[in-house]
């Protein structure tokens, strides 16, 4: 899966969850720049992310995901390695 | 597994509520809300449908007003979108209110405290087994980890009681027991084992709350709707914000509790609507022939609709009414029911329809005659095109999505959760004899040349009683199912109730009919409340169930009610009604009864009616009555 594409449909799980039909990410968005996006929605965010890509992420992997470039880059490795894993 | 797998889903959902949001009418979007909250839907989904739900509006018509606290000992933040939703997908419009993390003693003996003014309907205790663990050490006996148990449940039981004083009826939520193993299968054996305690304790815990008149929220049913422990509660959540429930299982959890709401308000159905032909068994009878049926032994298909048919005969057991509404020629339905493999008889269907009619019109007149409202019906039907034009035409009656595979039929019926139970009474095991009877009755009516005639043929005793243990938690039932004779729709949880039939003053009344076709059960409930300086009775409340209609027995109830009177010395009665849309055939039962009246009382268009005692007690001809 290419980065935009995630981008894409990883913008309209911040629209849905946070409920803001204007969000536009950017790699270098994030929780300060989206009100909203607080450690309740985070969860929700990582879990719709899951949800939507098949994925899981490592929980050590939790505190570490500081801008919208750190999500999209682990939900491209996760995504890789499911590929990977089925071919 | 996916969430919710019982709804139909929704070409376009999220697209839907996008839609349903430009509208600002709070009536309209809480409309728009209900109406998308009958389709399969996730987490996220389910976050943008709450907040599609108008803050602090007013419940319309069809929609129950109801409180719920919760007090929990983990996070539940997270799922009150999906409570909110799911109670409005099953007719409540739900104010929630949580008490501080972790804090459910303090909240429930603190008196005077938040929990008190919130004044709720439900409290629900939302416990999980790292709160108050019962630390018994591996090495305990049974007999130790038995008085551990014990305490505990006492414990929550004075919790339980609590929160009933307040009126409202507590759910308390089960345990989920541990997912590691220390020893493996042999855990159970070993009495210590965090396994078995768990077990144990859980087990006590169900007993104590039957006793107590507290329904379980029980964790394992979530679980399997879910997909099991795993899909349920993810160890990450917990550790990363005790959330006991992950997001993703939220609409799940929150239908579960919605559905024990709807029940304790008696909203849950009361009739199951059957297809024939690829529903109950395998083939068309119109054009197989009933001796082409897959049905019973032999084939792994007819042993699948077998099965249904075995669950379906249990549902009939615990008093869901059986219907059929089938597109085929009478006669040929009728010899399908004549199949040697049937397990549901002929006598087993209250109301057989078998035309070539839209089933729309036909589950119409199903519920008609059957006297009961659309929304007490459940209809399935393997075919989808059917299933969408019921749907269409008449959004109120439940309507499963079918899978594709009969040997599922079972459990996606199940899963729907329609005839979600909180009590289970002997009269519940009758109502299915009852409504056959009924057809009996019918059918004497019929050959009866005076009406007089029939019901003095009938035979009937009613028997009245002070409503008591035995009779409660039916009285309740049919206090809060009946919608057309009920004069005042007043409603009650089972604590609430208790509480007002201890008030001085008030008494209630249970009256069973039998007659020469059987016992048709507790009947009617009538509330009456001493006024004006104990000179008059007040009717507070009275409901009677339609199905003995037409038979004079409101006309015994009143005897009943004014010899009591007459015996206390009562001078007065007054009756009170208050119209809905669906009370419209008592609005002059008082009337009827010989009242003087009606004088307006409050607002809403209630009226009350006056009987002097001194014009005696009125006859009762067809009916024996009898106090109890």
């Amino acid at each position: 899966m290419t980065q935009s594409r995630i981008y894409d449909e990883l913008n309209t799980i911040f629209r849905d969850v946070l409920d803001d039909d204007t969000i536009v990410l950017l790699p270098e968005t994030t929780a300060a720049d989206l009100p909203g996006w607080d450690s309740q929605t985070h969860i929700m965010l990582i879990v719709a992310a899951e949800t939507h890509f098949g994925i899981h992420f490592r929980t050590a992997e939790l505190d570490r995901l500081h801008n919208v470039a750190d999500f999209v880059d682990l939900i491209e490795a996760r995504c890789a390695k499911n590929q990977g894993a089925a071919g | 597994m996916e969430q919710l797998f019982w709804l139909p889903p929704h070409a376009d959902l999220s697209g839907a509520i996008r839609a349903a949001r430009v509208g600002t009418d709070p009536q309209i979007r809480l409309q728009a809300a209900r109406n998308l909250s009958a389709f399969r839907r996730d987490f996220v989904q389910t976050g943008m449908l709450d907040r599609l739900i108008p803050q602090a509006v007013e419940a319309p018509e069809g929609l129950r007003a109801c409180r719920l606290a919760i007090l929990a000992s983990h996070t539940v933040e997270h799922l009150l979108p999906a409570i909110r939703v799911a109670c409005l997908a099953r007719g409540l419009l739900a104010e929630i209110w949580c008490a501080p993390y972790g804090q459910y003693r303090q909240a429930l003996l603190a008196p005077d405290g938040d929990l008190a003014r919130f004044a709720p309907d439900f409290i629900l205790l939302a416990l999980d087994r790292w709160d108050t663990p019962l630390d018994v050490g591996l090495g305990a006996t049974s007999e130790m980890a038995e008085a551990a148990t014990a305490r505990r449940v006492e414990e929550l039981r004075g919790l339980w009681r609590r929160g009933r004083a307040l009126g409202a009826t507590v759910i308390q939520q089960s345990l989920i027991r541990p997912d590691t193993r220390l020893f493996g299968s042999y855990d159970r054996q070993v009495p210590g084992s965090p396994t078995a305690i768990a077990a144990r304790l859980d087990s006590a815990l169900c007993d104590t709350a039957k006793a107590e008149g507290v329904p379980v929220l029980d964790m394992e049913v979530c679980a399997a709707l879910t997909g099991g422990a795993q899909a349920l509660g993810d160890p990450a959540r917990w550790h990363q914000a005790k959330q006991l429930v992950t997001p993703a299982a939220a609409p799940t959890y929150g239908d579960v509790l919605a559905r024990i709401m709807a029940a304790a308000c008696g909203l849950s159905r009361k009739c199951l609507v059957l297809d024939l032909d690829n529903t109950v068994w395998g083939g068309v009878v119109g054009d197989d022939g009933p001796e082409g049926l897959r049905l019973g032994q032999g084939s792994p298909e007819g042993e699948s609709y077998t099965a249904f048919q075995h669950y379906i005969a249990q549902l009939g057991q615990r008093g869901i009414v059986l219907a059929v509404c089938s597109k085929n020629d009478t006669d040929m339905a009728e010899r399908g029911f004549a199949h040697a493999d049937m397990v549901l008889k002929r006598g087993d269907i209250a109301a057989f329809v078998a035309n070539w009619d839209d089933k729309a019109t036909n589950i119409r007149m199903i519920a008609q005659t059957l006297g009961l409202g659309l929304d007490a019906l459940v209809f399935v039907d393997d075919n989808p095109a059917e299933r969408a034009i019921v749907r269409r035409e008449l959004p109120m009656v439940a309507v499963p999505e079918m899978p594709d595979d009969c040997a599922l039929y079972p459990q996606v019926l199940a899963a729907s959760g329609c005839f979600e139970a909180v009590s289970f009474t002997p009269d519940d095991l009758q109502r299915n004899r009852s409504y056959a009877a009924n057809n009996a009755r019918a059918a004497a009516m019929q050959g009866a040349t005076d009406l007089d005639g029939y019901l003095r043929e009938l035979d009937m005793r009613l028997l009245a009683s002070r409503i008591d243990d035995a009779s409660l938690a039916r009285a309740v039932q049919l206090l809060n199912k009946t919608n057309q004779f009920n004069l005042t729709t007043r409603r009650y949880g089972e604590a609430e109730f208790r509480l007002v039939l201890a008030t001085p003053g008030v008494q209630g009344w249970a009256f069973r009919l039998i007659d020469r076709f059987g016992d048709n059960g507790l009947v009617s409930v009538v509330l009456t409340r001493a006024e004006a300086d104990e000179q008059r009775n007040l009717i507070e409340n009275w409901v009677m169930s339609c199905r003995v209609l037409g038979r004079g027995v409101e006309n015994a109830i009143f005897a009943v009610l004014a010899l009591d009177a007459c015996e206390r010395g009562v001078g007065a009665m007054r009756g009170e009604y208050r119209p809905t849309p669906r009370n419209a055939m008592v609005s002059t039962l008082y009337g009827r009864l010989g009242f003087d009246g009606p004088d307006p009382a409050g607002t809403d268009g209630a009226v009350s009616w006056r009987y002097d005692m001194r014009r005696g007690v009125p006859p009762s001809p067809f009916i024996k009555v009898e106090m109890t």
